[in-house]
């Protein structure tokens, strides 16, 4: 047994996160809230292209890294680090690898790993978040995988500005596949993307705060020498790191397509999804009216959590996990 | 490099694990530890298990052990629970005074010791809270007076809270030897034997009722100077290392927990017709718990393998694994409704579990030291 990124997963690791640093600053997530700067948030979606992000989970022979779902963890950790404002984990870690698995019939890889095409993941409804930047749609539903160019399109207002979100009519055709196994596989992904991100949301937001109440002084001392702020931070802190595990590990399930792997999603998405929720609550209230702002950048990193969390679905995977451990399904009088 | 699954070698190790456990394991299950009775039977259950070698799997052959990896005594320690094995009455020496001893004790304590440790011969306890210093350990006033005639230590004071104390033969613990020195200086870490003349032991009822706690009272115990461990005047480092131990893995394995989480499970099955939605999320949130706490230890034992230092970390674990077995166990109860309150192992196991989160540094104490070691926060006023 062995637990730990090796050297080259922790190399691009780094590698992103150095680049998110540099091209996806507080100030790219808010050039990407109306009306903002379409044209900045459309060359990081470049750069990320030029570093091969979105042949990530490609097979090599289909022009991608090769890379496993393990790997993808860390990468995508480092996506919510710096809530990129666009399609990222969608794109890149379900659209791709299915449009690879399923021979491209529309002959839309190309596009998507030079960058040119972005993929946007419909949620509940007629709701697609980044369907306002989206060419294609990927549509998981009723045993299906469709991937299809919208009929319409409107606007939608939502808390987190920077999600682009749409009201899309989609055809009903374009499926890519009605393999069950490929479209779990699908719906897999796409948790264990948002799990991911969620942890790294909520590792931004532990470091705004760690920062700011070991320099803002109240009664003559940093805020943060205060029990009371250090043992909620503390907490927060427990969360994230015993989530963080169980995250990498549901991706190493799914890269081996173990027999546990979906349980093992879902474990991943509840403690991600409470612990990013805390980390969130916590960092305003450390904050005080600061936190409780526009101007400082907390609220991007808050709102993007809150956003994320809310499209993971808890009840469907506490059902799933109970009809892992033979316990009654939900709903029942 | 991630690999989540047993190697050839750590599955040969399960099997082989299950199988004398299969076999050993006492049915029904031993009276209570904490108890007079009880101690003595689980001593004699130690001694099987040193017997057959599998009280000390991850130590050298040569003091009883097999040479097993990190991952081995994981493994281990999950079969040990799943297999509805006895508690460790022998914790106190195997998993907290051992590690110590093999950081800083000389190669004659090591030899010495720790085969008897293993063994089950010597029986110890903890030294370290006293009438005026619980999670203020720095504030302990026994002391230890050299006397050069005798060509040892003189040691006088009173610690109290000892688990098992009253059944234990040796106790490990601080003592102050420079009373001019600063508070965490001039201590030094003693390792003194029960039976030394000027030692009184006596037992008294934890909240399960238990005789699970003893105040130990010294006066004018001699004891020679191989009984300091660490080196005079260095007991705080050497304490620390102890409480290190205490936090983290070592003494709470994940095995344990998994085992509770399991039972949760099968008991919340049981009741399937009563089981309320809100009541099946709470099980369910409580077995999650144990998982991640499974792959928390795990992420960190490779972690170490690669040589890095669990040390101001270990809070995280003592924070988790505490308040997880709270809530398995308050979870059990609420599911037994009014039968909670009969006398069961849920009930009992309730009830051992409030001392999670006061043992080995209070959960408040530990949330400073994460907040100020791990997360970097200026230090408390």
């Amino acid at each position: 047994m062995r637990f730990c990124l090796d050297a080259d997963q922790v190399a691009l690791r780094d590698a992103v996160r150095d680049m998110l640093a540099l091209e996806c600053p507080p100030a790219l997530v808010r050039a990407a809230w109306p009306p903002g700067d379409p044209a900045a948030v459309a060359a990081l979606w470049r750069d990320l292209a030029r570093m091969g992000l979105f042949g990530a989970a490609v097979p090599i022979h289909c022009g991608g890294l090769g890379l496993g779902e393990t790997d993808l963890v860390p990468i995508l950790t480092e996506v919510g680090y710096a809530a990129v404002p666009l399609p990222v984990a969608e794109t890149m870690a379900v659209a791709a690898p299915l449009l690879a698995a399923t021979g491209d019939p529309g002959g839309y890889l190309p596009g998507v790993l030079a960058g040119t095409t972005r993929v946007a993941i419909a949620g509940a409804g007629d709701l697609v978040p980044y369907g306002m930047l989206a060419d294609l749609v990927l549509v998981l539903r009723d045993g299906r995988a469709r991937i299809v160019e919208p009929l319409t399109t409107a606007v939608v207002s939502t808390v987190d500005g920077s999600r682009a979100a749409a009201r899309l009519a989609l055809p009903s055709a374009g499926t890519v596949t009605d393999d069950p196994e490929l479209v779990d596989l699908c719906l897999d992904r796409a948790d264990l993307a948002t799990a991911a991100q969620l942890l790294g949301l909520g590792r931004r937001m532990l470091d705004l705060t760690v920062g700011y109440v070991g320099t803002r002084r109240q009664f003559g001392a940093p805020i943060g020498s205060f029990q009371a702020v250090q043992h909620r931070l503390a907490d927060a802190l427990l969360g994230l790191e015993f989530a963080m595990p169980a995250v990498l590990a549901a991706g190493w399930a799914l890269a081996h397509r173990t027999g546990s792997r979906r349980q093992d999603v879902s474990i991943a998405v509840l403690l991600a999804g409470d612990a990013a929720r805390t980390m969130a609550k916590t960092a305003i209230q450390c904050h005080g009216a600061i936190g409780y702002t526009v101007e400082y950048d907390l609220h991007l990193y808050a709102k993007r959590t809150w956003a994320l969390a809310a499209s993971c679905g808890t009840d469907s995977h506490l059902d799933r996990l109970a009809a892992a451990l033979d316990l009654p399904k939900g709903g029942f009088p | 490099m991630i690999d989540l699954v047993d190697t050839a070698e750590e599955a040969r190790f399960r099997t082989s694990a299950r199988a004398w456990l299969r076999a050993n394991v006492p049915s029904p299950p031993l009276p209570s530890g904490d108890t007079r009775e009880g101690f003595a039977r689980h001593v004699e259950w130690e001694r099987r298990l040193f017997d057959a070698r599998w009280s000390v799997v991850s130590w050298p052959e040569r003091y009883g052990g097999r040479d097993a990896s990190l991952w081995e005594w994981l493994v281990f320690e999950e079969e040990y629970y799943a297999g509805g094995a006895p508690q460790r009455v022998t914790q106190n020496g195997i998993f907290l005074l051992a590690p110590t001893l093999y950081e800083f004790g000389t190669p004659a304590q090591q030899d010495h010791l720790l085969p008897r440790i293993a063994a089950a011969e010597d029986l110890w306890c903890q030294g370290w809270s006293e009438p005026e210093a619980g999670s203020d350990l720095a504030a302990i006033t026994s002391r230890a007076v050299r006397d050069d005639a005798a060509g040892g230590w003189r040691l006088s004071g009173q610690k109290t809270w000892t688990t098992r104390g009253a059944f234990c033969t040796h106790l490990f613990g601080l003592f102050r030897t420079d009373p001019t020195a600063g508070r965490h200086r001039g201590l030094t870490y003693f390792l003194v034997p029960l039976g030394a003349p000027g030692v009184t032991v006596r037992g008294f009822g934890r909240l399960d009722g238990d005789e699970g706690f003893a105040e130990v009272t010294f006066v004018d115990v001699l004891v020679p100077d191989e009984a300091v461990l660490g080196g005079v005047g260095n007991g705080w480092r050497v304490a620390m290392s102890t409480a290190s131990s205490e936090r983290g893995l070592s003494l709470r394995s994940p095995g344990r927990f998994l085992a509770t989480a399991d039972r949760l499970v099968a008991l919340a099955r049981s009741r399937a017709e009563a089981l309320s939605p809100r009541l099946r999320d709470r099980v369910i949130r409580a077995w999650v718990g144990a998982q991640a706490y499974q792959m928390f230890t795990r992420h960190q034992v490779s972690a170490m393998l690669d040589g890095a230092q669990p040390g101001a970390r270990a809070s995280l674990n003592k924070l988790f694994w505490s308040e997880l077995d709270i809530e398995l166990h308050e979870t059990a109860l609420e599911l037994l409704g009014a039968e909670a309150e009969t006398d069961t192992a849920w009930s009992r196991g309730f009830l051992f579990s409030l001392a999670g989160p006061i043992y080995a540094g209070t959960n408040e104490i530990q949330r400073t030291i994460v907040a100020e070691r791990v997360l970097g926060l200026p230090r408390a006023p």
